[in-house]
């Protein structure tokens, strides 16, 4: 294994989400911060690196009060979020600055303001001209497109598919702050009002308040912070399309393949090394193409595998313990509450704790099947 | 552009041809003259070998449904539940589409079945290339 390629010294979630109609996106990302800077023990003046997405990371740094000498606004969807956990550990390598604020805040449900969606898109873009005359209406008939295809390759049926979220429900039966915790059945899943065939609404993820901070640094100073570190042991990124519609392969994301191979190589771990993980689930599918595509099983076995019990509580790999997005929140760019969980677990703090979690992976994706980011921490140096 | 009005889109300098195309009744993909690759959606080189001598070349109009959903909420111009699909041309390309002429239901739209273009005038410079099932008589 490779050493600590940096280490998050401090990471926090808003003081509310689900409905918090009482704070802006902006302040939803700042509320997010000051959680995280005083996990960490320090203010925004030792802050020098900052990045985030969905808001202007420059009106972001000076709302706070932060000086930055690094500056990252990539914005690619819902990993950007990992993406700027890769970047950083490069920055620091690098000497750009020493201590990186990464936020996410968005105003999911109250829409103060609602999240960036550009709709209409430009009618000039392929996007415009190719997919949305079709009658796109929004994430649920985009994201989805592929599952008809992935579900008839490998004879997956329907009620296979409604194990996702049934399976994640009893997550989040276990953490508190989960928007939704009664649990449900695989007719509940499948008798749910119909969105766009073959989902019910059970398969797709709410829309809610809230965001999360994370404080990375250089893991050689993780020690001087009052808490437990958890170290970057590996980072991958890969995209792939922005048009669902021309994904090369609808069984099987190249984007997640290759970001999830990068960050396996990067930290020089094999699938036994971990002991839990986190993927990114606006919709009941993308937990079964993300265990296939990152390796944790064979092609057309992740539904077998998840509705074997392999993931659940009590299973040989916990998979999205704080509910997922499905379950727990889903703010339009989920990235970061993965993160928060893996960080979550291998601090040893989970509502739904793994026991003796030390290896984690929060595995990204942006846009529709777009782009991926996949992040590896440990509690740890390997 | 209204919320309720149905999308238009726009032919760039780029995508003019294949607007041209729809508009006449031809469903036009593009050919690398080098390495013979086909593709869409249009661009002036050849996203496979990177050479820019590559032409367009009219497709037979047949396909075969490569996936699909069907959107239960309205959206502008369309009367729900209506489908949203991806077709794979006999050309190799795959390209949204709607599925038109059939019930818009699980057991009437089935994975690979054999489909043809049709056309949908939407102004007097956009045409849609939607599909229907092969043997339909339209």
């Amino acid at each position: 294994m490779s050493k600590a390629q940096a280490a998050i010294v401090g990471a926090a979630e808003t003081t509310r989400i689900g409905v918090v109609p009482d704070m802006s996106q902006l302040q939803l990302h700042a509320d997010a911060a000051l959680n995280a800077l005083a996990d960490a023990g320090i203010t925004a003046r030792q802050i020098d690196g900052i990045a985030t997405a969905g808001e202007d990371p420059v009106l972001l740094a000076h709302y706070l009060g932060v000086k930055p000498t690094w500056i990252d606004g990539t914005a690619v969807g819902g990993c950007s979020f990992m993406m700027h956990v890769r970047h950083a550990i490069a920055a620091i390598r690098q000497g750009l600055c020493s201590t990186v604020l990464v936020t996410h805040g968005e105003s999911g449900k109250s829409r103060l303001p609602a999240p960036y969606f550009p709709w209409p898109p430009q009618p000039m873009s392929l996007f415009g001209q190719f997919e949305a005359p079709f009658g796109i209406a929004g994430a649920p008939t985009m994201f989805t497109m592929p599952v008809l295809r992935y579900l008839k390759t490998y004879g997956i049926t329907l009620e296979k598919l409604a194990m996702v979220p049934v399976i994640q429900r009893q997550w989040a039966a276990l953490n508190p702050k989960a928007t939704f915790k009664d649990p449900i059945t695989v007719s509940d899943v499948l008798g749910a009002r119909m969105v766009a065939y073959p989902f019910t609404l059970l398969m797709c993820c709410p829309q809610t308040d809230g965001g999360g901070a994370l404080i990375i640094t250089a893991a050689e100073r993780a020690a001087d912070f009052p808490t437990k570190p958890v170290y970057v042991l590996g980072a991958g990124e890969a995209s792939e399309t922005t048009m669902i519609s021309q994904m090369e392969d609808f069984n099987s994301s190249a984007a997640f393949r290759n970001s999830g191979a990068a960050a396996f190589r990067d930290a020089g771990i094999s699938h036994s090394d971990v002991d839990h993980l986190m993927i990114y689930d606006a919709f009941a599918h993308l937990p079964l193409y993300g265990l296939e595509d990152l390796g944790f099983c064979g092609r057309g076995e992740a539904a077998d595998m998840i509705a074997g019990g392999h993931t659940a509580p009590g299973g040989s790999l916990p998979v999205n313990t704080n509910g997922g997005g499905l379950s727990y929140m889903h703010s339009g760019m989920y990235g970061m509450y993965a993160l928060q969980e893996s960080v979550r677990q291998v601090r040893g703090i989970a509502p739904a704790q793994v026991p003796n979690a030390k290896i984690s992976i929060a595995h990204g994706v942006g846009g529709m099947f777009s782009v991926s980011s996949t992040i590896v921490l440990g509690n740890v140096v390997p | 552009m209204d919320k309720g009005t149905r999308y238009v889109p726009t032919a760039t300098p780029e995508t003019k041809h294949f607007w041209d195309g729809t508009r006449q009744g031809r469903l036009l993909v593009q050919q690398c003259r080098q390495c013979e690759h086909t593709y869409f959606p249009p661009r002036p080189f050849c996203c496979k070998c990177g050479s820019r001598d590559v032409a367009p070349i009219e497709c037979s109009g047949r396909a075969h449904l490569y996936s699909y959903v069907i959107n239960h909420r309205a959206a502008p111009g369309f009367e729900a539940p209506y489908s949203i699909a991806v077709v794979e041309l006999e050309e190799g390309p795959r390209m949204m589409t709607n599925i038109v002429n059939v019930p818009q239901t699980p057991e009437a739209l089935v994975l690979d079945m054999p489909l043809r273009v049709t056309f949908k005038e939407l102004t007097g410079e956009i045409t849609l290339p939607l599909f229907e099932p092969e043997g339909v008589a339209s």
